[in-house]
């Protein structure tokens, strides 16, 4: 789960590293209030969860409460790269002198955590890796150690850090893996860590990811979702526990397993090249274990999206049986219509591997004329994107 | 032969007595996997019985390996209690731990992986979030379904589970000497190099089928090390062709961000070592159908 920034400076500042006051706000009645009580100059910032914002002009100084007011008008409600701004943040200004760059972050292909630092912040890491490979400092963390004042020394002294800054930086070096620690996080980013006319170095932005599979230790990080973004259909997914993505298609997919739910939109996306250019309307992965229950609350999500005009169920019976499935989709099908949810859209349904044959005559059996049975993958596909462009 | 998991490996269960563990035994044993015992501290030195097979419950792995000669551990524990129950098994030097379990906090799998390199990796870590490991007609450590395919020649590794089963099924008729599911996780202990290597080296796998999905850069890298390394037949596949970018499908792993982690990235990059790639599962068992009828 990324933050917006506000929250990422808030679970810095909770931590103990330097940041600026600060305050969020919907409103411009808000971002007065916040601009009063920080006094003087402020800075807008658009809370979204894309990059380029300054550029968008999502990003504006303002002298005092007035200002801050009408600049947080102007913001609110912009679209910055297809993300509407719902928020914004104030803080303080500062006057800064340098701008450098600090990241802890997950190492995937070493199975470790990385440090990145480079004196050269405040523009995009990336940029300034390819331009000037040599000011990007890249640190590997052993995660059983982490990072004690020993091994902060041995990141400010690779990236180069200035003499005069260089305990700060250590401070905040260790401060800022413990806070990475303590909160589960995948990412943490400074961009900018800067140095301001008085001396002091100050985190100025926060770019935090956390690990949502280390929820059941943070309750409090539920919170911290954010609940404008998400899709109508995937919070009704999320609220019955449903591992559930809405896509822009036409296709309603409903598969067990994430890879072959992935490897379904795959081959509907091709099917659908020949049929009216049809697509995936969604990724839903039912899991292993798909009873009645749980194929029938993924076919409700699936079905209430009115942009989809056919649905493809493809499951590979491997610990599930067959002929559970085609019970299951069976029975999800009166379930709805107890439901009094009339089903109209037509449903092709692939069963393969465990108990194929008595799946597929359970579904033969039941005889719902919404129900298609094609038993490959790739035929059924065709069939459901065929399907699909014939009710567009 | 096959690699990792043999008839003669000795297996326990750690979490043998909760739900998805007394399944999966019960399955595991079925298949005629030599399953000696089971890890609960809160039931230790009492008897679990499955259809007529008693096997003990031990306090700790060492105490298992002690009394049973176990060289594998398949672990089916919560998520909050994994990272615990994986340092007890690399402190007890079991050479094979396979971890089931889904939604390990990365940080949880990092630490575990730094303890085990510490410690001189002497424990083979497969997944977390994995369905295991299975030699077809010798033994099942995970949740594999084991009556898929025969024994046969081609070894398989792959990041998803259903797409394992799918491919055994498709090439059911050839049969697999050995299939590893090593999980979609951003940190996992046993990689797809660690697989591709075993087999290049495995007498009896003729030809691999690696899977992939997207997100990161395994394929990538696995890639690199088949052009230097792997003279045996490679076929790929790799989900996720028509994904949209920063939306995570299904795996915590599973993403596209920015221009990194695409399957035509991963494809391009396996092509270029001389793997041939499938659009589809379908074409995939094509290309394996080829190699193997050419052999």
């Amino acid at each position: 789960m990324d933050l917006f920034e506000y929250q990422g400076r808030d679970l810095f500042e909770r931590h103990g590293l330097p940041v600026l006051g600060g305050g969020v706000a919907e409103t411009p009645q808000e971002a007065r209030a916040i601009a009063e009580r920080l006094g003087g100059k402020v800075v807008v910032k658009a809370q979204v969860k894309v990059g380029g914002r300054g550029k968008a002009g999502g990003v504006k100084l303002a002298d005092g409460p007035d200002e801050a007011e009408a600049r947080a008008t102007d913001i609110l409600g912009m679209d910055i790269k297809g993300h509407t701004v719902h928020k914004v943040m104030l803080a303080e200004t500062a006057d800064i002198k340098e701008e450098y760059y600090f990241s802890y972050l997950l190492d995937r292909a070493n199975r470790t955590f990385l440090c990145i630092a480079s004196v050269a912040g405040g523009m995009e890491i990336e940029t300034v890796a390819e331009e000037d490979p040599d000011r990007v400092a890249k640190i590997a963390i052993d995660a059983s150690k982490g990072v004690d004042e020993a091994k902060a020394r041995e990141i400010v002294t690779a990236a180069k850090f200035p003499a005069d800054i260089a305990d700060q930086v250590v401070d905040i070096a260790v401060k800022l893996w413990q806070a990475f620690v303590a909160e589960d996080a995948t990412l943490v980013e400074v961009n900018p860590l800067a140095k301001v006319g008085d001396g002091r170095v100050l985190a100025l932005d926060a770019k935090v990811t956390l690990d949502e599979n280390a929820g059941f230790r943070h309750p409090d990080h539920e919170a911290l979702e954010d609940k404008s973004a998400v899709d109508p259909l995937e919070q009704a997914a999320k609220a019955k526990n449903l591992n559930y993505v809405k896509l822009d298609g036409e296709v309603g997919i409903i598969g067990n397993g994430a890879g072959l739910v992935m490897s379904t939109l795959d081959v509907v996306a091709y099917a659908g090249e020949k049929h009216g250019n049809v697509k995936p309307a969604n990724f839903l992965d039912i899991g292993g274990g798909a009873s009645a229950q749980v194929m029938a609350n993924g076919l409700e999500i699936v079905l209430g999206d009115p942009a989809v005009k056919s649905v493809f169920v493809n499951v590979f019976g491997g610990i599930t049986a067959c002929d559970a499935v085609a019970n299951g989709i069976v029975q999800a099908l009166a379930l709805l219509a107890e439901r009094g949810e009339q089903v109209t859209k037509p449903l092709v349904v692939r069963l393969d591997g465990n108990n194929a044959e008595a799946g597929r005559a359970i579904l033969d059996g039941a005889n719902n004329p919404l129900v298609q049975r094609v038993d490959t993958m790739d035929g059924a596909a065709e069939r459901a994107a065929e399907l699909a462009a014939a009710g567009k | 032969m096959a690699i990792w998991l043999t008839k003669d490996s000795k297996v326990i269960v750690q979490g043998i007595t909760g739900s998805e563990g007394s399944k999966h035994t019960r399955r595991m044993l079925a298949a005629g996997t030599q399953v000696v015992g089971g890890v609960n501290p809160r039931k230790a030195g009492t008897k679990v019985d499955f259809d007529g097979t008693e096997l003990p419950v031990f306090a700790t792995v060492a105490e298992a390996i002690k009394e049973t000669g176990a060289d594998a551990s398949v672990i089916f524990v919560p998520p909050a209690f994994t990272k615990a129950a994986v340092v007890e098994a690399i402190d007890a030097e079991i050479p094979l731990a396979v971890v089931i379990t889904e939604g390990v906090p990365v940080q949880d799998s990092a630490a575990f992986w730094a303890y085990n390199v510490a410690k001189g990796e002497k424990t083979r870590i497969i997944g977390p979030n994995c369905p295991g490991i299975a030699s077809p007609g010798a033994s099942n450590a995970g949740i594999i379904p084991a009556d898929i395919t025969p024994q046969g020649r081609i070894g398989l590794v792959s990041k998803s589970g259903t797409l394992t089963y799918q491919l055994m099924y498709e090439l059911r008729d050839f049969g697999f000497s050995t299939c590893v599911g090593i999980g979609g996780d951003p940190v996992i202990g046993t990689t797809h190099i660690d697989a591709l290597k075993a087999f290049q080296e495995d007498p009896e796998t003729d030809a691999i089928v690696m899977i992939g999905e997207i997100g990161g850069d395994a394929e990538e890298r696995a890639a690199e090390f088949i052009k230097a390394n792997v003279t045996k037949p490679v076929v790929g596949y790799i989900a996720g062709f028509t994904a949209p970018p920063g939306k995570t499908m299904g795996h915590a792993g599973a993403i596209i961000s920015g221009s990194a982690g695409t399957a035509d990235a991963k494809k391009a990059a396996l092509e270029a070592a001389g793997v041939k790639v499938g659009k589809t599962p379908s074409e995939t068992a094509r290309l394996m159908r080829e190699v193997m009828s050419a052999a």
